[in-house]
């Protein structure tokens, strides 16, 4: 009845994961009492859960990437506790918890933190930015979202309902296979990749439709604010990856579920070709992930610099360079496993070739400061740090995909230390600063600058106090994923790296203080103009919070940078606005589409993982029959009266006229 | 196991390409991070002296000069991957004083087994080799996959089921070394940590005529028992019984490892593969 599920399933005798999950579990189950409580359900259901307005689905993804990020940091200060006193000894944490612990933080870290909040910004930003309505396919982004809720959701269950997978985040065969790993491990992190991949693909395609197809008046390619060119290289990395790791894992499953022998020792299989197709997805996912936070550094490092974006074609011709190469440095991700050193030599010179239009980004971004006149606002300090941490990143980077120094550090801390540089220095630091920066466009009101500087020092100190010691221990020969170890020499180093992630706790707890008192002093702190940074796109030329139909009018745009040549247009032939003529608009109704879906494709992941047949067909037809209840609608549209949207409108107009720009000074 | 000690020629040749690598971007690394933090400052709202250039956003000079630092690099540094992807290629021979030591090494779950076939001898968890001398690795796996590593000795490699890895390394000082998967490879991975005694090519004999003095022997029987999942505390050393054992292991012959015991795992409903032959 219940296939491989029964009460052993439940760690009993692991008071960690069970107590965690019983905290969480409180957590839930208080959040939703107070919410029934209050009577917000409706509100909640009706404004957040079923909305298909892209501004909302962008703020739902980047609190999942939030609720994440806790949970992936948990996982790593147990593990950064347990290197620093597992000498000698086996520490706190037996293998096999150890084990689960460093898959699901890599696991959750990459796909259920960086991605949804890369993902979120550019769903919050990108309509905004193109003077649209809103992303092509209103209702898929709604199902996008929430099926990789569902993903983090069943990883989340593994911690106390079965065990997660002790293969490392990417469950490289023979080991992910069933005769390695015959518990249901593996099939929790395959079941919730699948699930939340679909998310992701349909969240590709739909920003990629956006941008190519969805542009208001005027703006031509050369006119996209850079964001919109990363999310453009960004989505279309998406939807020619991540269809890859989709058959990747899906032979994988075969293999565990039906027995086939892709990826097994035995009858033909073959590992290699496993290492070849998840790197084939692998190495253009960190593209995906760190080429939207370049646009978020260039609308920074523009918007406080006071200037538009030095080498703007050259910026998009980088960017174009990196989408297309990043395809073809796949095998640098296994220099060691013996092939030609023709092989080798090449795929280290094409990565090495990626590192020149990245070179050149840092040039212009240092170019654009160059003649500024700079404001030092939290998201400016997050770009300079990434600036410098990245660079370090960088070369390291460079330095990996040289063969012979590979030999020496393939798999090392060194290695641990150097994609943390990036991924932390970039895609990290690059959400932070885009969350500060668009806060206020998404709620109206800033948030608290001294502790979101606060944030920032701690976060940047810990991370160089966490990670400078593993480039040392990986020097020491110290590899990764040791769950205990006899080495004298790398002891120091694991002592360090533990206090530094205290630090780095202390940021993100100054990240979450930082959101309370701006919650609390929101009057103060209330941004009426709809452009408190003095920005230079057209997020910037609508209220904040936005109205659900984003413009009133389809913005004319006339050249890059839109918002500042029309605020500089009006301030230097002091135009007042025309009394326009508005017009009905009409939006999409929301749509529970996307949570019904989730829902059974929730309940179809857990029934596949657990073996459980009947319910798999259950929750399979369910999420099938939604789709056809939502295919056979007859309204999906309703119309704002064009009084409503001139009431609106007027507000916003009326106190944009108290803004103070730069535009048009000199 | 600092890298930076290196003890052969191939750990010394792996570590002068590192660090050539990273001196030759620092030149480029250090003034652009001088720039940036300098420019910051400078050009800060509330600096007076700093003068504001709105219209300071495009310059053919600047333009030429960016892509030729990070491009210059590159054609420089792709020399050196080239150049030291040949010399430094795992297989390539590395010439050595006296006969060359064959060494097969299996990774199992979860130590290591070095077979020295021409000896015929085996031992567990110790590399004994002399000094001086070129040792030709062959590697393969007994069931999942992990890395060979030494890390003064240089040049790590992956050992895989089923397939054959070469790698040829030499020793230039007596001592005791430390070599470890570097391999992710299940529960036991940490405990694949191994020694490597690098003794003076007149004590090897000895060592080798010691060793075969042993009672244990290496056959099939008691390889399909050291298969078993389980760590190895203790050194141990075997007469080989089969000087081909090796070639069945990497034929699979010999097949893989059976991984955990499954005595009460209800839920395993495929035979997953060991019925293969």
């Amino acid at each position: 009845m219940l296939g491989k599920l029964d009460w052993s399933a439940i760690p009993i005798d692991q008071p960690i994961p069970l107590v965690a999950g019983a905290v969480v579990l409180v957590a839930i189950l208080g959040v939703l009492t107070w919410v029934v409580v209050k009577g917000h359900l409706p509100y909640l259901w009706g404004e957040w859960i079923t909305s298909v307005d892209h501004k909302r689905i962008g703020v739902m993804y980047i609190l999942l990437a939030s609720v994440m990020l806790l949970r992936g940091g948990s996982d790593a200060i147990m593990m950064r506790i347990q290197q620093a006193v597992a000498y000698q000894s086996q520490g706190y944490l037996p293998p096999e918890h150890y084990n689960q612990i460093f898959s699901a933080h890599g696991t959750i870290m990459i796909f259920f933190v960086a991605m949804p909040f890369v993902i979120g910004l550019m769903n919050l930003v990108v309509p905004l930015q193109l003077g649209v309505r809103d992303v092509a396919f209103p209702t898929l982004n709604s199902v996008g979202f929430w099926l990789t809720a569902t993903g983090a959701l069943l990883v989340n269950v593994s911690l106390v309902v079965g065990e997660f997978a002790r293969t490392g985040w990417l469950a490289f065969p023979p080991l992910s296979e069933l005769a390695y790993s015959p518990g249901v491990g593996v099939d929790y992190y395959a079941w919730s990749l699948q699930i939340s991949g679909v998310g992701t693909l349909v969240a590709g395609i739909n920003l990629v439709t956006t941008v190519l197809k969805l542009r208001t008046r005027g703006m031509n390619y050369l006119r996209m604010p850079m964001f919109c060119w990363t999310t453009l290289a960004s989505n279309l990395l998406i939807v020619a990856a991540f269809p890859i790791l989709t058959a990747t894992l899906a032979m994988l499953l075969l293999d565990r579920y039906l027995g086939f022998h892709f990826f097994t020792n035995e009858a033909g299989g073959n590992v290699m070709m496993f290492m070849n197709l998840i790197w084939a997805w692998g190495h253009p996912e960190v593209y995906i992930l760190v080429l939207p936070a370049f646009g978020i550094f260039s609308e920074v490092v523009s918007t406080f610099s006071g200037k538009a974006l030095f080498g703007y074609r050259s910026m998009v011709l980088a960017t174009m360079a990196i989408c297309v190469i990043s395809f073809m440095v796949w095998l640098h991700h296994f220099f060691t496993m013996g092939a030609g050193p023709d092989v080798n030599a090449i795929f280290g010179i094409a990565s090495m070739i990626i590192a020149i239009p990245t070179g050149v980004k840092i040039y212009n971004w240092l170019f654009t400061m160059y003649g500024g006149r700079i404001r030092f606002a939290t998201p400016m300090l997050w770009s300079v740090g990434f600036m410098v941490t990245f660079i370090i990143g960088g070369l390291t980077g460079v330095l990996v995909a040289v063969p012979p120094a590979d030999f020496m550090l393939h798999n090392s801390m060194f290695l641990v230390a150097h994609f943390h540089n990036v991924i932390i220095g970039g895609v990290l630091f690059g959400a932070f600063a885009g969350f500060e920066y668009w806060f206020p466009k998404a709620f109206g009101f800033r948030l608290d600058e001294r502790w979101g500087k606060a944030a920032f020092w701690f976060t940047f100190l810990g991370f160089y106090v966490t990670f400078m010691p593993l480039y040392i221990a990986g020097m020491l020969g110290m590899t990764r994923r040791m769950q205990h170890y006899d080495v004298a020499s790398w002891r120091p180093w694991m002592i360090v790296a533990a206090v530094g992630v205290a630090v780095l706790s202390i940021g993100v707890i100054c990240q979450i203080v930082q959101l309370v008192v701006s919650i609390r002093n929101r009057e103060a702190l209330r941004d009426r103009t709809g452009d408190p940074w003095d920005g230079r796109s057209l997020e910037w030329a609508t209220s904040s919070p936005p109205p659900v139909f984003n413009f009133a009018f389809n913005p004319d745009v006339r050249g890059e940078d839109a918002y500042w040549e029309m605020k500089a247009r009006a301030r230097q032939q002091s135009l007042e606005h025309e009394v326009p003529e508005y017009q009905d608009i009409e939006m999409p109704r929301n749509s529970p589409t996307g949570f019904v879906c989730a829902f059974f494709a929730t309940i179809m992941g857990f029934a596949l993982i657990w073996h459980i047949w009947w319910m798999v067909i259950l929750g399979g037809i369910g999420a099938f029959a939604t789709f056809v209840v939502f295919a056979w609608r007859d309204h999906d549209e309703y119309v704002i009266p064009a009084e409503q949207v001139a009431a609106i409108d007027r507000v916003n107009i009326e106190e944009r006229r108290s803004l103070v720009s730069m535009a048009g000074a000199v | 196991m600092n890298l930076l000690d290196p003890q052969g020629p191939v750990a010394a040749g792996n570590s002068t390409i590192l660090v050539d690598s990273v001196f030759i971007m620092l030149v480029i690394v250090v003034p652009t991070i001088i720039a940036i933090l300098g420019f910051a400052f400078w050009f800060r709202a509330s600096n007076p002296k700093a003068r504001y250039q709105p219209h300071f956003v495009y310059s053919g000079r600047v333009e030429m000069v960016v892509w030729s630092i990070p491009a210059l690099t590159v054609i420089l540094l792709g020399g050196v991957a080239w150049i030291g992807s040949h010399q430094l290629d795992p297989a390539a021979p590395v010439p050595g004083t006296g006969s060359p030591v064959r060494i097969q090494a299996v990774s199992l779950d979860w130590k290591w087994l070095f077979i020295y076939p021409d000896q015929r001898i085996a031992t567990i968890n110790t590399l004994t080799v002399p000094a001086g001398a070129e040792l030709n690795f062959q590697l393969t796996s007994s069931s999942v996959m992990n890395t060979f590593f030494i890390p003064q000795l240089g040049s790590m490699i992956y050992t895989m089921n089923g397939m054959v890895t070469k790698l040829n390394l030499r020793a230039d000082n007596e001592g005791k070394l430390q070599g470890l998967s570097a391999h992710f490879s299940g529960d036991g991975f940490p405990d694949m940590m191994f020694d490597v005694n690098v003794v003076s090519p007149l004590a090897f004999p000895d060592w080798v005529a010691t060793t075969a003095r042993t009672d244990a022997v290496l056959n099939a029987d008691t390889y399909k028992k050291l298969m078993q999942q389980g760590i190895e505390k203790g050194r141990p050393v075997y007469r080989l019984d089969d000087p081909r054992l090796f070639d069945l292991i990497a034929s699979q012959h010999i097949p893989p490892g059976p991984g955990p015991e499954l005595a009460s795992e209800a839920g395993r409903p495929h035979s997953g593969g060991h019925d293969a032959r």
